[in-house]
């Protein structure tokens, strides 16, 4: 049955008419066309539809749209801010840290939750944080080399 | 170059390489200024603004006004007759139109069958019976995603359960037969030979040493993170077909699309939007493919149809399932002398290999290796078993995978034999720089290499023989550590036409490259990048050659109405094939700019010489006009008699394939207690020829040993006595990430090929290829004091854990 859900999204509000049951990655990928959030297994394996949810992120394939009523949620597309491109965005392409491209929103923003729970993570805790994430383009050391040198720009609180 | 540890230079492999035609070296060339950025800079690349935004266009972003959605029926067994499909209470949902059945199929034109890409046949729908499990049954056609999926769990279908047979040797048998649609009953599909029979027999007749070996490379999946999909798009008023696909090769698949549906060529777009990764599974066409344009063309409205993590883990092509027996022979000296090899191809339900099509086991006869031997025989045969249909590469050439781990193998269990060290015994074997070009006892030309110079430099970066003695100590102290080597020669850039072709189509590539008034670039190609950096890569092959800066050009993939075309992008084809296309066709540019400079500076053509990005007056370099000088005369003020404008089209046509190679040293330490197998180091030294873009190169070096890591430790599809998939979802099929991945090492030597015009041999999959026996390798080099000679891989702890036990180490 539809339900009506507000929430932040990407610093505009919405409201939606919509089942509150259905899983947050089909609202955003449907009704709300952004499609840079990822389907990659459903199962909340492999890490292609993170988002943030007030500022941690969710496998959003495995949250119901109604779990984020009244939160923020940030997609890929709301990451860079007045133009510019977010420190992790940056250090993804500064250190070749993408291929194909389809882990890369999810990575991004699962590597975004860790910085904003550990300010200065070590290689190895970053690396452990993003063992739920797959790759299979296997650009995962140059991820963690991203993630790396972002930290550094990020604690400066950008 | 940066980022690299070979920058000192390495004068024993200076010495030591020289190939018949090309020095080695390690040094990257780079001629043109950054503002160019021609080849050798390390360019970032221009697809990422995109993806790092989520502004990428993948299949399943494509939405078009009035779409609807398709689900896919699927089946429960391995192997059941169909005795009836009742879909009345899917129809009878909201929102549901239409149920596809095979027998819907057939009505439409026998479109129930479909031609595999190795010209066996394939059910697209099933009438009476489905022969592997998660076999599409029947197709259910909704307006939305969650009502097609549910109404596919409303569509009741009566099965008879029949025999499976999932192991292939039972298969041989023939007790239960597979495919009953062919006249000859039997599971039996082909016989493949290479090589001297009777001289391999002689060889083995008179060797001091043999050794034999049984492995088994198994069943695993490409699975990329992007599952496969269609968006397809009939438009009646204009009879034309447009479809949206996750393709590796959308020209070939058009061609496809059009003998089996009759729709003309014309009338049929193909579009390959970004491809979430492809590794080979977005090569062959699959049945939901077919139905999802049936769909479309039934309803003439655009039908999207996107696979499931379990559909694509049990239903799309699988890679490998190799059964091999191996002997190898050597003379009283040590030296290799010949090779047997005899293999069942497990090919699942249909012979659905993307192989070409003269080669049924591909290019598995390259399977001699690095190493010089007189003789040898290679035998495949290929056998049906209820299991999906494939044969797909898993970011390989064709087979070559295989050849290598068991060659790499064999090589090392014969050092072992003779108490020889892996890396003398290998630099004792090896073809010699000064062989080349070296005709292989099963055919092949390779045409350059120089093995020992890529070994020495790995042995030196991992200082081998400080851990030879370190690992003595270890044993000693009753620990286990072990060091593997590999030595790869991959086969790669399929290929000259004259053997290699698709269904019959021509394995060249292309690329159109048009320049602009304003001297900007729009750039083509046959092929298709899944993450291969074409965009960036393309761009500055013809910077190299024409000068124009690499951001000034645009390139352009996947679009049949727009590229030339071309058999796409898979076995490391892209740049050894249309990546020459794009220098032929530069060179042709080229060759008529010159005409036009010579008219804008009137003088002579052969008064003129090229100069990085223009053509100068030879002696008077003040004298030039740029290429973009040109390229605006070429359209304002071009010579009388001459066509206007500067755009040229190349079909490239290979000489030969190329053969990249490379030598991976790797340390494990196995812990006694778990069996878990740790890799402490890693070292590759990749030698690819010429190389266009260091960053990207070794980016896909990383991503080429990380899918060579996968299969060596963590993969395998898996099925129960009844051919059910145990391995269905990504968390049973064990994909490594951050954790598993080690440090990679990576250094380089550069042998150009002497046919590529620049030089370039291929990357994306060499460390695909080589990085399994490397690792196998060091696993077995730890125990075999222990009276291990072989672990068949994956090696899982719990092998090693079993092995060491029978051995008495642990309890
Ligand atoms: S799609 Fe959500 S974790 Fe894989
Ligand atoms: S870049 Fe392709 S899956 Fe990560």
């Amino acid at each position: 049955m539809p339900n009506t859900i507000s929430f932040r999204l990407n610093g505009k509000p919405v409201r939606l008419q919509v089942d509150g049951n259905r899983k947050l990655l089909w609202v955003l990928r449907t009704e709300l066309e952004l499609t840079g959030t990822k389907f990659g297994c459903g199962h909340g394996v492999c890490g292609a539809c993170a988002v943030l949810v007030d500022d941690r992120p969710v496998r959003a394939c495995m949250a119901q749209v109604a779990s984020v009523a009244g939160k923020k949620v940030v997609t890929i597309e709301g990451l860079a801010k007045n133009g510019g491109l977010h420190p992790l965005q940056k250090a993804f392409v500064e250190n070749d840290a993408l291929q194909c491209g389809f882990c890369t929103p999810g990575m991004i923003l699962t590597a975004y939750g860790l910085l904003r729970s550990k300010r200065k993570p070590s290689r190895d805790e970053i690396i452990q944080g993003m063992d739920d994430n797959l790759c299979r383009c296997g650009a995962h050391t140059r991820i963690v080399d991203a993630i790396q040198s972002a930290a550094e720009e990020v604690k400066q609180g950008t | 170059m940066p980022q690299l540890d070979d920058r000192k230079e390495h004068h024993s492999e200076q010495k030591a390489g020289v190939s018949a035609k090309v020095p080695t070296t390690d040094e990257v060339q780079i001629k043109t200024p950054e503002k160019i950025c021609g080849m050798g800079h390390r360019k970032k690349r221009k697809e990422d603004p995109r993806f790092i935004q989520g502004k990428g266009n993948y299949v399943d972003d494509v939405k078009l006004p009035g779409m609807l959605y398709m689900d896919i029926v699927r089946s429960p067994y391995a192997h059941a007759k169909i005795n009836s499909i009742d879909a009345s209470a899917a129809l009878e949902m909201d929102g549901v139109l239409a149920v596809i059945t095979g027998e819907d199929l057939k009505a439409a034109g026998d479109l129930h069958w479909m031609p595999t890409l190795m010209s066996d046949t394939q059910m697209v729908l099933p009438i009476d019976k489905v022969v592997y499990y998660a076999q599409e049954v029947c197709a259910v056609i909704a307006t939305s995603r969650y009502v097609a999926a549910d109404a596919i769990e409303q569509v009741y279908v009566d099965y008879e359960p029949l025999d499976a047979v999932v192991d292939p040797f039972e298969a041989m048998n023939d007790n239960v037969i597979v495919r009953d649609d062919k006249e000859k009953k039997t599971n039996h599909i082909w016989h493949w030979e290479a090589g001297d029979k009777a001289a391999t027999d002689a060889v083995f007749k008179d060797a001091a040493t043999v050794v034999k070996e049984k492995l088994y490379i198994p069943r695993i999946h490409v699975s990329s993170i992007e599952t496969c999909g269609m968006v397809a798009n009939y438009n009646k008023a204009r009879s034309h077909m447009q479809i949206y696909m996750t393709s590796q090769a959308p020209h070939a698949h058009r061609t496809v699309f059009a003998l089996v549906s009759g729709l003309p060529e014309h009338k049929i777009q193909i579009i390959s939007p970004d491809i979430g990764g492809g590794f080979g599974g977005k090569v062959p066409v699959y049945p939901g493919y077919v139905i999802c344009a049936v769909a479309s063309l039934v309803t003439g409205k655009p039908v999207k149809w996107i696979e499931d993590r379990s559909e694509n883990l049990q239903a799309d092509s699988f890679a490998r399932d190799y059964h091999i027996e191996a002997e190898m022979a050597a003379d009283k000296n040590g030296k290799i002398t010949g090779l047997r090899v005899k293999t069942l191809s497990d090919c699942g339900a249909a012979d659905a290999a993307a192989n070409p099509s003269k080669f049924p086991a591909g290019l598995y006869s390259i399977c001699t290796g690095s190493y010089d031997m007189k003789a040898a025989h290679v035998e495949v045969d290929g056998v049906y078993t209820t299991k999906p249909p494939g044969g797909v590469a898993y970011r390989c050439s064709f087979r070559v995978t295989e050849a290598v781990h068991m060659i790499e193998r064999m090589t090392d269990i014969m050092a072992h034999e003779l108490g020889e060290d892996p890396a003398d015994y290998r630099l004792k074997n090896f073809i010699r720089p000064d062989q080349f070009p070296y005709k292989s006892p099963t055919g092949w030309e390779y045409d350059s290499g120089n093995y020992e110079a890529a070994l020495k430099k790995a042995m030196d970066m991992i200082d081998y023989r400080a851990l030879r003695e370190e690992q003595k100590q270890k044993r000693a102290n009753g620990e286990l550590m072990g060091i593997g080597i590999s030595s790869f020669t991959e086969v790669v850039g399929a290929g000259p036409s004259k053997d290699y072709d698709i269904l019959g189509i021509k394995m060249f590539d292309s690329a159109e490259i048009r320049i602009h008034p304003t001297g900007k670039a729009m750039a083509r190609f046959g092929t298709k990048s899944q993450g291969q950096g074409h965009e960036t890569t393309y761009a500055q092959i013809i910077a190299e050659e024409l000068g124009l800066p690499s951001d000034d050009i645009e390139v352009e993939e996947g679009d049949t109405d727009t590229a030339p075309y071309g058999l796409g992008t898979y076995a490391s084809r892209s740049t050894p094939t249309a990546g020459a296309a794009a220098v032929m066709a530069s060179r042709k540019i080229k060759a008529k700019a010159k005409k036009i400079a010579a008219h804008l500076l009137e003088v002579g053509e052969d008064d003129l010489e090229w100069s990085i990005d223009r053509f100068q007056v030879k002696g008077s370099p003040d004298q030039a006009k740029t290429i973009q000088e040109i390229a605006f005369a070429a359209y304002t003020n071009h010579p009388q008699g001459m066509e206007a404008g500067l755009e040229a089209v190349d079909y490239y046509d290979p000489p030969n394939l190329t053969f990249p190679f490379g030598s991976y040293i790797c340390v494990v330490d196995i812990d006694k207690g778990t069996g878990e197998v740790a890799i402490r180091r890693f070292v590759a030294v990749d030698d690819c020829g010429h190389i266009i873009n260091p960053m990207i190169v070794e980016g896909q070096i990383h991503g080429g040993l990380t899918m060579g890591l996968a299969p060596a430790l963590y993969e395998e599809i898996v099925y129960d006595e009844n051919g059910q998939n145990l391995t269905g979802t990504l968390a049973d099929y064990l994909v490594p990430t951050a954790v598993e991945s080690p440090k990679w090492e990576l250094g380089k030597t550069i042998t150009p090929s002497p046919h590529h015009p620049i030089g370039a041999k291929g990357v994306g999959e060499s460390p695909t290829v080589g990085a399994p026996p490397a690792i196998a390798n060091a696993v077995v080099d730890a125990l075999w004091h222990l009276g291990v000679r072989h672990i068949d891989i994956p090696i899982t702890p719990p092998k090693v854990w079993k092995l060491l036990r029978d051995n008495g180490v642990t309890d």
